[in-house]
């Protein structure tokens, strides 16, 4: 007899079909664009392109994964590792809605909430992106404008500090140390910037992990 | 066929994959949302998340929209659109595009016209570099979740302790980065501020709706207090920027 797969497993088992279609048809794109035209890639700019970004983003793309995945939920993970923009969307929608709702990621009404949340971003982008190609005549002096652009500019500290607040005064004891040594090689470390705080997210979640475990086994938390 | 970046056959190609990610999206929610109602969730809650969710997404999604105009002065509109709606991110999308226009001995904002080969050179790079995030989770993902919820079973608090410290380790991260460009204040440069004026403006509208919910006694202002805070620290970046840069 056929055994009933529990939720979590059909999410799991959805997911990888989902996200590997989703691969293959992503594979296809350049292909199709080359047999349409009957054009093949320059091999060696393809070459030293993928030589120059793609070992960065493949080590970025591991961390992240085992990074991120415990924090989205199974289901928020396969959606956004296929929809992107995850640091500065998937996540901070998921994480204000597992708030709202009080629940945790790692029980099932936490992994639904985040869930919800992440497909209705998911699809509220599309959409909005979608807007945004029909109208791009219209819309490129508006959005594009000088006025407007300090406003999308600052839109990681104006997300951060809003998300920031919530959960650095709830868990104020384990956040101090992490806080103080990322203010710390933000400020005095040139190298670390817009492009390379995807890198550090991990090293403050290592790190933060790190002294909570010290501070649990001294019973300080 | 003459190659044009702006063709319609790119926007038809980019167009079906698009509808693609939109129907995974739909396919979760649909499977989620039943779920909840099964094991008995509120369906007021679920709406109310959705609803949150929506209206907290519009300003970051419109600032995806000026990415795929900043790519499409280079890329024409379709491969811009695709890579914002599926998998990339503006920061990811530049720089592949960057090395790759580089390798080809053409540089990045300048590009007047592509020919089909470099064009679909441009893709591939761009495709392949970011293609690990997709085939990994399904790999690894099953393992990780059956992970946390083994060491739930084993030891609850510490659990929770872990689950926290993963968010404050990511948000630390971001807060850091907020003073990033902090160091030329010390050379007189005011602009540092910029960045953390805004946060402090978002933690602030964060903190006063925290007091309202409690004053006041309406737990709705809670639903609302990020994205309201994400839209008053984007506005207030545009006068603390006149007034400093």
């Amino acid at each position: 007899m056929k055994k009933k797969l529990s939720y979590m497993d059909s999410v799991h088992r959805d997911g990888r079909i989902w996200n590997l279609s989703m691969m293959v048809l992503l594979l296809l794109f350049p292909v199709a664009v080359g047999l349409l035209y009957g054009a093949g890639p320059d091999w060696r700019g393809f070459a030293m392109g993928l030589v120059a970004t793609a070992p960065m983003y493949w080590a970025v793309a591991v961390v992240e994964t085992f990074t991120y995945v415990p924090m989205l939920g199974a289901g928020g993970s396969y959606l956004s590792f296929v929809t992107g923009n995850i640091s500065n969307l998937k996540l901070p929608v998921a994480l204000n809605a597992l708030e709202q709702a009080e629940v945790k990621v790692n029980s099932e009404e936490g992994e639904i909430v985040s869930t919800v949340a992440i497909a209705v971003s998911s699809i509220v982008t599309t959409l909005i992106i979608i807007l945004g190609v029909v109208l791009i005549t219209p819309l490129t002096p508006i959005l594009d404008s000088p006025a407007l652009a300090p406003a999308f500019a600052q839109i990681l500290p104006a997300l951060f500090g809003g998300l920031g607040v919530v959960f650095i005064s709830k868990n104020w004891k384990i956040s101090v140390a992490p806080v103080l040594l990322m203010l710390v090689l933000f400020i005095f470390v040139p190298a670390l910037n817009a492009s390379t705080v995807g890198i550090m997210v991990p090293v403050g979640v290592l790190f933060t992990l790190g002294v909570s475990r010290l501070m649990y086994k001294k019973n300080l938390l | 066929m003459t190659f044009q970046v702006n063709s319609p056959v790119l926007f038809v190609l980019a167009g079906l994959i698009i509808a693609a990610v939109l129907a995974q999206s739909v396919y979760f929610l649909v499977k989620a949302w039943r779920r909840g109602l099964a094991i008995g969730m509120d369906r007021e809650k679920l709406k109310r998340i959705a609803i949150t969710s929506a209206v907290f997404t519009v300003a970051p999604a419109v600032a995806i929209v000026i990415s795929v105009i900043t790519l499409s002065k280079d890329l024409g509109v379709p491969l811009p659109w695709l890579r914002l709606s599926v998998v990339g991110s503006m920061s990811y999308e530049t720089i592949a595009a960057t090395n790759a226009e580089s390798a080809m001995g053409l540089t990045f904002g300048q590009v007047s016209s592509l020919t089909a080969s470099q064009y679909v050179t441009i893709v591939s790079v761009m495709t392949l570099s970011i293609m690990v995030g997709i085939w990994l989770v399904p790999v690894v993902g099953k393992k990780l979740q059956s992970g946390l919820i083994t060491l739930e079973n084993r030891d609850k608090k510490w659990s929770e302790i872990f689950s926290a410290s993963m968010f404050i380790g990511m948000i630390s991260a971001f807060v850091g980065y907020v003073f990033c460009d902090f160091s030329v204040v010390f050379a007189g440069d005011l602009s540092g501020l910029i960045p953390p004026l805004v946060m402090a403006v978002s933690a602030l509208i964060m903190c006063l709706a925290g007091l309202a919910v409690k004053t006041f006694q309406k737990s709705w202002i809670s639903d609302y207090a990020l994205p309201v805070s994400l839209i008053a620290g984007m506005a207030a970046a545009i006068p603390i920027t006149a007034w400093l840069s």
